[in-house]
């Protein structure tokens, strides 16, 4: 909301030494935040100056565009007195028309020198200003055309448009709707001062007669109040004065046409939309009632609209003339023609504005004020208002009829104690003190000896609570009085495991020099198509969005390498010679349960209602994924470097799954985005846990990851639900080792593990260790095999082993092999 | 052999021994002057065929001469040795400034290690902190925090909606597809969730990704992080709100850096707050050049208020009894201002130039 500071001013007495940034600052106290403080002049440099149009001709280009070459009579301001030639790319306007020029010389704001320079084939000396080119609002169509009483030509523009004035604009909390018109902020001003208020809405208003224009409302909870004024003979060539254009200006609306402007300007005034219908197209009585179901009607905006039972219309004997509060027909709205007005000013129910916007997408600055709340005992003060500009200034006649429909809802009355404020903001606060900032706000205020009841004032539907009271209470006192204290000590029990076990894996990855990146959690079916996934693949069963930022990716991920891996091609892309990257966050599974309930808030659900909600929601599990890609070990002058491949990625999840101290199981498997015969599956328990391997040579072309990528996606929660919670210390002996190395011939397709299984349940007790160390293949082994080399590590707990323990604990660990995989010594 | 013969034996030996250079000089020297053909053992092999008389003094005198010798020789034996080591270590001399990159340097993302700098600042006062799911039920999200679908505050956070399986049409602003999910536009669900589950007293801290439809620019992202603040006791005030602020405040930006309250308006608070940082940069004073307040003195740093009675009655909690307090703040614009970040889009384009520069912790 922006509030021209002498518009403030005429509502309120403010101390004359209170300055600008005195008054803001209490108002931002207050509850009024402050946004800015305009000043247009601060950003022009003169001259600027009002001009009147002597002639304009267009000029068609080759671009297509038109341009106006025209002369512009600038009065002694260009030192001449002659005509100034100026090319103008604007068409709203004539010869005749004053407008505001700036002179060359001149500069406006965004440092926009302006000098005399040649262009489509004129030299321009100077330039006719629109709105947006003088800092006055975003209106960047066509220029500013001034009321022909704005001044004469070569008169500064600097008043004639009020460039000096100071314009304060509000960020206004949808609680404070009454902040959206001067009233309420003058009336704030003066609460902030203690300064005397002038309340534009209090004037005496004529009663219903029964002459006015006939209204039914159907609906009286949708519209309790309906205000019809009837104003005829209306100048419709009227020009809206300067000090109201300027003023709507100011405000950020554009002027239309004086009707229009003036129903705009109370609105701003008083805070109450105003409607006002070209009176010789109304074709009978107004009706106010719900919409049926399809009905349909065009809006003053020029869209059709197909309405829904809940919109509120009004209609009369033609049909739907207007969308209740929000936007007004087409049929009816007043033009450049219409000399005879009905004004209606209407109190509408702020949960069917809200509803109704939303429904239609429509934003105005009326429905903006009816949905959050409007005060609904002006409704005939604001009438009156227009009806008397409009008589002002359009030399129009009040028609003596007045129809006054209902009556303004009232507000329920509101009890507190007098220690609720000091008991809920920790401020001292006495009785006296709630009493009278109760009041300050204009509430009616009841006290007895307990407490107090208080009825809000009409233009705060939003205090229904005593807590909206305490708040009320506590702004005037300030919330800087607001004691600093800390509560007290809790017991709390620390991090959880979980939250301490997810540390641990960050820590880990980060020593094992992978980089943690965080992304968007958003695909789609392209994201999927990268990674090669079968059509089939569960990947590609994901929870839509109904709203995506991109049609491309309409869906939150169940996995989290689109976003690793492109951040790895993006790394790489960089120049990177190689990186090793990890994420960690929750990927989502849909449930299909159908819809989760929606549940009133007067009391707490109960435990089913409640398990029905939670299990109404996607299956979110906590995944890893990990990306190396290029260089993993840089090379040097140490000697070459080492490319990631696959057993870095497996080599990250054991070294994760030997942290947290869990069993892995580490298989062959098949699945993409890995190369097929460069994949592992994890099982815990027999669990799935996850994949790593090498990438598809697919996939990192598609990614533009280097050939030989590695990956690895495992599910955290799987993990961390076996982490080892106490580890029981090993027992160890210290007696002398006795090591065995042996080479097993077995067939290729064997699995290392599964010989290093054999050879640790054929050794038995004494063995301590056991580690592969060699892997040939070749042709003293024959096609089809490979020789593995285990280094078998004994020791006994008691005593020195003798050689033929150890040989024999050897050999039984090799006949173990031979039986489970055919396994034969390489003598 | 004469005595003179032996003491020029010996003192050949001596010189000898002294002389040697290295220890390959020292082993020819010992050869030449001990070994089997070395005038002292001749001398010492005489000594068998002397007559008894003079066979001792021979004795002791080849004796003593080949004991000085030996002495000699063990010692310059041991000089040369330590002479060696030493030069040994001298040529194994290596640059020790060439570079030591082999392994690259992992980094965890600032924006994990802080939110784990917050969660740490309360669990030191004994909070505990508290997760919810990012794909939420819009009654946690909105309807439990006062926010139900006719309130015009829910236009204010503009909501990513999940569709059904089988109805991806697009969504209403207020009611989404339907589905009754939505991906959370806050952390304060989490709030609603301990409530629910959990009995007072309750002071939790909630950090947490959260999403809206805003555009991805410089200062603006669909995704974001929050960090939520719950305290639900008997006897809680906005004193308590404004102390455990400024205690945040000053465990995260030093001494002096405290907090102060703007009226405002949340649905789940009554009454609300914006609270302001004082600029930990200058402090509020000459604030027109800082370029991290932008001359304002404050940062605009979060919300705050004492918890909507309503909000509790939803939740189960007895708001006769307790009163509770709540804040919200965004991590990645806390880390924005505290780190002097200009596009807040770095923290999402997982650049390790980016994230390498905090580390593994904040």
């Amino acid at each position: 909301m922006k509030a021209p500071l002498s518009w403030i001013k005429e509502y309120v007495d403010l101390p004359a030494e209170v300055t600008t940034e005195q008054l803001t600052d209490r108002l931002t106290d207050l509850g009024l935040k402050l946004e800015a403080i305009h000043s247009a002049a601060d950003a022009i440099t003169g001259p600027l100056v009002v001009g009147k149009v002597l002639t304009m001709d267009p000029e068609p280009q080759k671009n297509g565009k038109t341009i106006n070459w025209c002369t512009v009579d600038v009065g002694a301001a260009n030192g001449s007195g002659e005509p100034q030639g100026i090319v103008c790319g604007a068409h709203n306007f004539e010869p005749g028309d004053l407008v505001v020029v700036i002179l060359p010389g001149g500069v406006l704001p965004g440092n926009f020198q302006i000098s005399a320079r040649k262009t489509y084939g004129h030299l321009s000396a100077g330039m006719i200003c629109s709105a947006a080119e003088l800092g006055l609002g975003d209106d960047h169509d066509g220029i500013i055309v001034l009321p022909p009483d704005a001044g004469k030509p070569g008169d500064d523009a600097f008043d004639a448009l009020g460039l000096r004035e100071e314009v304060i604009e509000f960020e206004i909390n949808p609680d404070r709707a009454y902040g959206l018109s001067l009233r309420g902020i003058a009336r704030e001003a003066a609460l902030a001062f203690g300064a005397p208020y002038h309340d534009p809405a209090l004037r005496e208003t004529p009663s219903s007669n029964g002459e006015g224009y006939s209204v039914l409302v159907d609906d009286p909870a949708g519209c309790p109040v309906f205000v019809a004024r009837t104003v005829t003979g209306f100048d419709p060539a009227a020009p809206t004065p300067a000090w109201m254009v300027e003023r709507l200006t100011h405000a950020g609306m554009r002027p239309i046409s004086l009707a229009v402007d003036i129903t705009n300007y109370v609105m701003l005034e008083t805070g109450r939309p105003i409607h006002g219908y070209d009176l010789d197209k109304l074709q009978g009585a107004i009706r106010v009632r719900r919409a049926n179901e399809g009905e349909r009607m065009t809006t003053l905006d020029g869209a059709e609209r197909t309405l829904s039972p809940e919109d509120l219309v009004v209609t009369d004997d033609s049909g739907i003339i207007g969308l209740g509060g929000v936007m007004g027909g087409e049929t009816t709205e007043m033009s450049e023609t219409t000399t005879n007005v009905l004004i209606e000013a209407a109190h509408w129910d702020a949960v069917s504005m809200f509803r109704t916007g939303k429904r239609h997408k429509i934003s105005s600055e009326a429905g903006k004020r009816n949905e959050r709340g409007v005060d609904p005992t002006i409704c005939a003060a604001a009438a009156d208002r227009v009806v008397e500009l409009l008589v002002q200034l359009g030399r129009g006649t009040a028609e003596l009829g007045v129809t006054v429909f209902g009556t303004p809802p009232e507000q329920p009355p509101i009890r507190i104690g007098y220690d609720l404020p000091a008991r809920i903001s920790g401020i001292d606060i006495d009785a006296g003190t709630v009493v009278d900032n109760l009041k300050a706000i204009g509430a009616a205020v009841d006290a007895d000896a307990d407490g107090v009841t208080v009825t809000p004032p009409p233009w705060r539907p939003d205090i229904t609570d005593p807590f909206d009271l305490v708040e009320e209470v506590v702004r005037i006192v300030g919330y800087d009085q607001v004691p600093s204290v800390l509560p007290r000590e809790a017991a709390g029990r620390g991090l959880t495991r979980t939250q301490k076990l997810r540390r641990r894996i960050g820590r880990t990855l980060a020593g094992a020099g992978c980089v943690e990146v965080v992304s968007f959690p958003f695909v789609g079916a392209a994201t999927f198509d990268a990674l090669g996934l079968p059509a089939d693949d569960v990947r590609r069963q994901t929870v839509p969005l109904a709203n995506p930022m991109s049609a491309e990716e309409p869906a939150y991920t169940t996995t989290l390498l689109p976003g690793v891996l492109k951040a790895a091609a993006r790394n790489i892309g960089r120049g990177a010679p190689g990186v090793a990257l990890f994420e960690t966050g929750t990927v989502a599974f849909p449930v299909d349960r159908g819809p989760a309930p929606i549940y009133g808030v007067d009391r707490r659900p109960d435990e089913a209602d409640l398990q029905k909600l939670f299990d109404a929601l996607p299956r979110q599990p906590l995944h890893l994924a990990v990306v190396l890609a290029g260089e993993r070990e840089r090379a040097g002058w140490w000697g070459a470097g080492r490319a990631a491949g696959w057993s870095d990625a497996v080599g990250l999840v054991r070294r994760l799954a030997t942290e947290l101290g869990v069993t892995v199981e580490v298989r062959r498997a098949t699945t993409m985005p890995w190369h097929p015969g460069r994949c592992a599956v994890f099982l815990v328990d027999g669990v799935e846990l996850g994949h790593a391997g090498e990438l598809h040579p697919n996939v990192c072309a598609e990614l533009g990851l280097p050939a030989r990528s590695a990956a690895a996606e495992i599910d955290l929660d799987l993990l961390m639900a076996h982490a080892t919670v106490v580890a029981t210390g090993p027992a160890f002996s210290s007696f002398p080792l006795a090591k065995e190395d042996v080479a097993l011939v077995v067939a290729d397709d064997v699995a290392a593990t599964t010989v290093e299984t054999a050879l640790r349940e054929g050794a038995g007790g004494l063995l301590e260790s056991v580690r592969l160390f060699d892997v040939y293949t070749g042709e003293q082994i024959g096609e089809g095999k490979k020789s593995l080399a285990f280094a078998l590590r004994f020791r006994a707990p008691d005593r020195t082993l003798t050689e033929a323990e150890t040989s024999a604990a050897r050999d039984a660990a090799v006949a173990r092999a031979a039986e489970v995989v055919g396994a034969v010594q390489r003598s | 052999m004469q005595p003179e013969e032996v003491d020029a034996a010996r003192e050949a030996a001596l010189a000898a021994i002294a002389a040697a250079a290295d220890l390959e000089d020292l082993k020819r020297v010992r050869t030449e002057h001990t070994g089997d053909r070395s005038p002292l053992a001749l001398a010492n092999r005489e000594i068998g065929a002397l007559p008894p008389q003079a066979r001792k003094e021979a004795g002791q005198r080849v004796g003593r001469a080949r004991g000085e010798v030996n002495q000699a020789l063990a010692a310059r034996q041991e000089v040369l040795e330590a002479e060696h080591a030493a030069r040994i270590l001298v040529e194994e001399t290596v640059d020790v400034t060439l570079p030591t990159d082999r392994l690259p340097i992992g980094a965890r993302h600032p924006i994990t290690t802080g939110a784990e700098l917050i969660a740490d600042i309360f669990v030191a006062m004994g909070w505990e902190v508290a997760e919810g799911p990012v794909i939420e039920a819009e009654w946690l999200n909105f309807d439990a925090l006062n926010l139900d679908a006719d309130h015009p505050a829910r236009t204010m956070q503009d909501t990513f909606w999940t569709a059904s399986s089988d109805r991806t049409g697009p969504a209403d602003d207020v009611h989404g597809a339907g589905t009754g999910v939505v991906l959370r536009t806050q952390t304060s669900p989490v709030q609603a969730r301990t409530m629910l589950t959990q009995e007072p007293p309750i002071y939790v801290v909630a950090p947490g990704r959260v999403f809206r439809t805003d555009e991805y620019d410089a200062t603006h992202s669909p995704m974001f992080h929050q960090v939520e603040g719950l305290a639900v006791d008997e006897g809680i005030t906005m004193a308590h709100l404004k102390g455990t602020l400024d205690h945040f405040a000053t465990q995260m930006f030093g001494e002096g850096v405290t907090t102060r309250f703007r009226p405002s308006y949340f649905p789940f608070t009554e009454p609300s707050a914006e609270v302001d940082l004082k600029c930990f940069v200058c402090r509020g004073v000459d604030s027109a050049s800082c370029r991290t307040c932008r001359g304002e003195g404050w940062i605009e740093w979060g919300g705050c208020g004492v918890v909507n009675p309503r909000v509790l009655i939803a939740c189960g909690v007895d708001a006769e009894r307790y009163t509770g307090f709540a804040f919200g703040m965004g991590i990645d614009r806390t880390l924005m201002f505290r780190h002097g970040l200009e596009d807040l889009r770095a923290l999402f384009e997982g650049d390790v130039r980016f994230t390498t520069a905090f580390g593994s912790e904040l």
